[in-house]
């Protein structure tokens, strides 16, 4: 893994997930390990995102390496018209890692193609966001134990959610049974359900929770946006539909953990917060640790 | 009959016909190739009648052998182009084009969040589905359709 760019969660495979995970869990345990010590680390936001920033930029601290970089584009010298080339180029002399945002699809591939050094995907566009993945994979690991066999309910914006793409390319390696619960507006795609298809992972579609909330061990809950209704009456319509309410989880397994990329708006009543089912604010935490494990890992020091 | 208006085009001694291209795209096919910046003799004619496709081109580049990874490229806006490769007035060789796994440098993406749309980028696609002809951005990791295709 050293040396190698992460953009898309793809790019790992199965051991380097697994390595990845395992290596995270020994960060959580022991989380101050200086083994940046003398490395400089890039952190190009050209957009905001300071929860990611924040957890990325603590990741490095913890390790004991330096942050250099910008926080939006307004500060920095693509307002003066600079390429994401030239940029990429430019800083690639400068640190031994890139962590990028930035608000157009692709941006990343291109920028590991122009640098030097390896780059770490922080978000671009809608396209892929791999730590997120990987926090969730650790999450999932660390709540169940393992990540074989585990029946995974998906639920709400199904079709334009990255995160729930990259979660199901990457629990592909594990055998799940999917349970995939949406407006019919905002169901998976095609060329997902094909993907499983020629795996032969199971999975099943719905239109409301229904029972299935019972069988799963993992509730991933996603935001369903007004703005992605063709029709503002059809969100009116199923809006309440994809709330999760605690009393909903009464009858759901004991080790049933419901996760959340963050933020969030209403999706997840408040009344669930409290029920020790509620994993997101924890998942959210794992992240610095997940990326603590990437970053060393890329850099070929753990 | 429609071999005596191709040959209307004029004949070459030596080099290589391209027929079956779409009118439309007579002008691409040209560009995509290099034609505009050689100097060998080239003949085209455009808005020839075919039954097949309604209304084709040909072009006719005297001296000139195409290699086949070069040609391909046009698969992509003249899938049904024919080749004939002519040595001293005679057809010695026929061939078809055939869409590349790798389609690099011709056609944009369509999503237009995609940072190839924004910056001096080389387009570069895989080819998830050849009877469809369906192009997956290297970049956006979105696709294209045919529908869609526009040429850099
Ligand atoms: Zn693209």
């Amino acid at each position: 893994m050293k040396g190698k760019s992460l953009v898309s969660i793809t790019d790992f495979s199965k051991n380097e997930i697994l390595r990845i995970v395992d290596l995270a869990a020994d960060f959580e345990a022991n989380p101050n390990q200086k083994l940046l010590d003398g490395k400089v680390v890039a952190s190009l936001f050209f957009e905001p995102s300071t929860r990611t920033r924040l957890s990325f930029e603590t990741a490095i601290n913890r390790l004991g390496g330096r942050v250099v970089g910008f926080s939006d584009s307004s500060s920095s010298s693509t307002t003066k018209g600079e390429t994401l080339k030239d940029t990429t180029i430019m800083v690639s002399n400068y640190a031994d890692l890139i962590v990028m945002r930035h608000p157009y699809e692709g941006s990343a591939r291109f920028a590991s193609e122009v640098s030097s050094v390896p780059v770490i995907n922080a978000g671009d566009g809608a396209n892929q966001h791999p730590s997120q993945t990987l926090l969730d994979l650790y999450s999932i690991k660390k709540t169940q134990g393992t990540l074989n066999n585990l029946t995974i309910a998906i639920v709400g914006d199904l079709k334009y959610g990255r995160t729930v793409h990259s979660l199901l390319m990457a629990m592909s390696h594990f055998n799940p049974v999917f349970h995939f619960i949406s407006p019919i507006e905002l169901k998976m795609p095609d060329e997902y359900k094909i993907f499983l298809k020629n795996r032969n992972i199971k999975f099943e579609e719905h239109i409301e929770f229904g029972e299935t909330i019972n069988e799963a061990d993992i509730l991933y809950m996603t935001r369903v946006q007004k703005e992605r209704f063709a029709e503002p009456m059809e969100y009116e319509k199923v809006k309440n539909a994809f709330i999760l309410k605690n009393a909903m989880l009464s009858r759901s397994k004991d080790n049933l953990k419901v996760l959340h990329p963050l933020p969030r708006v209403n999706e997840i009543h408040e009344d669930v917060d409290n029920n020790l089912k509620a994993y997101y604010f924890q998942q959210a935490k794992n992240g610095v640790f997940t990326r603590m494990a990437i970053i060393s890992s890329i850099l070929g020091v753990k | 009959m429609e071999l005596n208006k191709e040959l209307k085009v004029s004949a070459i001694k030596d080099g290589t016909v391209i027929d079956h291209i779409p009118a439309d795209n007579l002008f691409k096919v040209i560009n995509i190739l290099g034609l505009h910046s050689i100097t060998n003799q080239i003949t085209f004619g455009t808005n020839l009648e075919s039954l097949r496709m309604g209304r084709k081109a040909i072009i006719k580049v005297s001296d000139k052998y195409f290699e086949d990874d070069e040609i391909n490229k046009i698969a992509l806006i003249a899938p049904q182009a024919k080749l004939n490769i002519i040595k001293d007035y005679v057809v010695i060789e026929k061939k078809v084009v055939e869409i590349q796994d790798e389609v690099i440098g011709i056609v944009k993406c369509f999503n237009p969040k995609c940072i190839t749309n924004q910056e001096h980028i080389v387009t570069r696609f895989q080819l998830v589905d050849r009877e469809n002809v369906v192009l997956k951005c290297h970049y956006c990791e979105k696709v294209t359709m045919p529908e869609h295709f526009t040429i850099v």
